[in-house]
């Protein structure tokens, strides 16, 4: 059984790795963002635009490790093994 | 797992037939938007009002962002990009309805939309080229031209992997983080993260459809 309890603590750790390199990269598009609209305001609309392409781009690493994440806790591919293994 | 009770489930039960959530849910929307689209195109006025005011704004919308994003080329390719949008955020909003399932956060659904962008981007490239689009994955030294032909072929192949991943991450997380509130809280908590939920939903929406443009732009511009 501590082959489940590893797991859920590498998904667990996953996520957090994942995410911490997500934030600060949507922090860094953000901030570069807000600086050029308020530079120049009028080039907002073409500044939300590209941001938001941006952001999409970087949350899908986060969201990659989500549903490997996901793979691990829910669709584990090892469990039918593991369990058999643990039944011998 | 993620929802106690489906609507369309349970008439799906009642019925015996063997259909997955998600197949039952998208037809719900499929529904929805060909009915709704039906009906509103039959009584059309000069002078638009009600229903048809917001269909217009929203088709209008979405032709405006086209030509801004594809050129005005880009015009032929409206039904199939406004189909996307209208699709995709039609069945991640439906989320938002208890007993709904949104189809988008299934890896399915999502699958088959990114393979049809993937088919049609490599469609309209060969119509468009003909046989030299394959100097769109030549680079421009003829020399290196092995060499960047498997990478660009490996990049291809991740669009679709990158665009169906997207989506279903957003919307099954969301459904997850909405389950886990609601086992908490039971009471008003959801609400902060169904208010997240619409923001999201039109956000990939979004995503999604200006991806597709922008794949499907790149196999119309000429190779460099």
């Amino acid at each position: 059984m501590t082959f489940f309890a590893w797991c859920m603590i590498a998904a667990g750790f996953g996520m957090a790795i994942g995410s911490f390199g997500t934030g600060l990269g949507q922090g860094l598009a953000i901030k570069s963002a807000v600086e050029g609209v308020a530079r120049n305001p009028s080039a907002s609309g073409k500044i939300l635009t590209t941001m938001m392409i941006g952001l999409a781009m970087i949350e899908s690493l986060a969201i990659y490790v989500f549903v490997v994440a996901m793979i691990i806790l829910f669709a584990n591919p090892f469990t039918a093994q593991v369990m058999e293994l643990a039944g011998k | 797992m993620t929802h106690p009770f489906l609507f369309l489930q349970w008439v799906e039960e009642q019925l015996h037939t063997h259909l997955g959530e998600h197949v039952t849910y998208m037809w719900f929307v499929m529904l929805l938007l060909i009915g709704l689209a039906f009906v509103i195109s039959r009584g059309i006025k000069m002078v638009p009002s009600g229903w048809q005011n917001l269909m217009e704004s929203v088709v209008g919308g979405i032709e405006n962002l086209i030509v801004e994003t594809m050129g005005p080329k880009g015009r032929t390719y409206f039904p199939l990009i406004a189909t996307f949008a209208l699709f995709i955020l039609v069945s991640n909003l439906v989320a938002l309805i208890p007993g709904f399932y949104p189809p988008t956060a299934n890896l399915n659904t999502n699958a088959a939309l990114a393979l049809t962008v993937f088919a049609m981007t490599h469609i309209i490239g060969v119509k468009e080229h003909g046989i030299s689009y394959l100097k769109h994955f030549m680079g421009p030294i003829l020399a290196l031209a092995p060499l960047i032909f498997i990478i660009e072929i490996i990049g291809h192949l991740a669009r679709p992997l990158s665009l169906s991943l997207r989506l279903f991450g957003n919307m099954y997380g969301h459904e997850i983080v909405l389950m886990i509130f609601f086992a908490l809280v039971p009471l008003f908590l959801p609400i902060p993260m169904m208010m997240m939920g619409i923001l999201v939903a039109f956000i990939q929406a979004f995503v999604f459809t200006l991806l597709a443009m922008i794949y499907i732009a790149g196999a119309l511009e000429e190779a460099h």
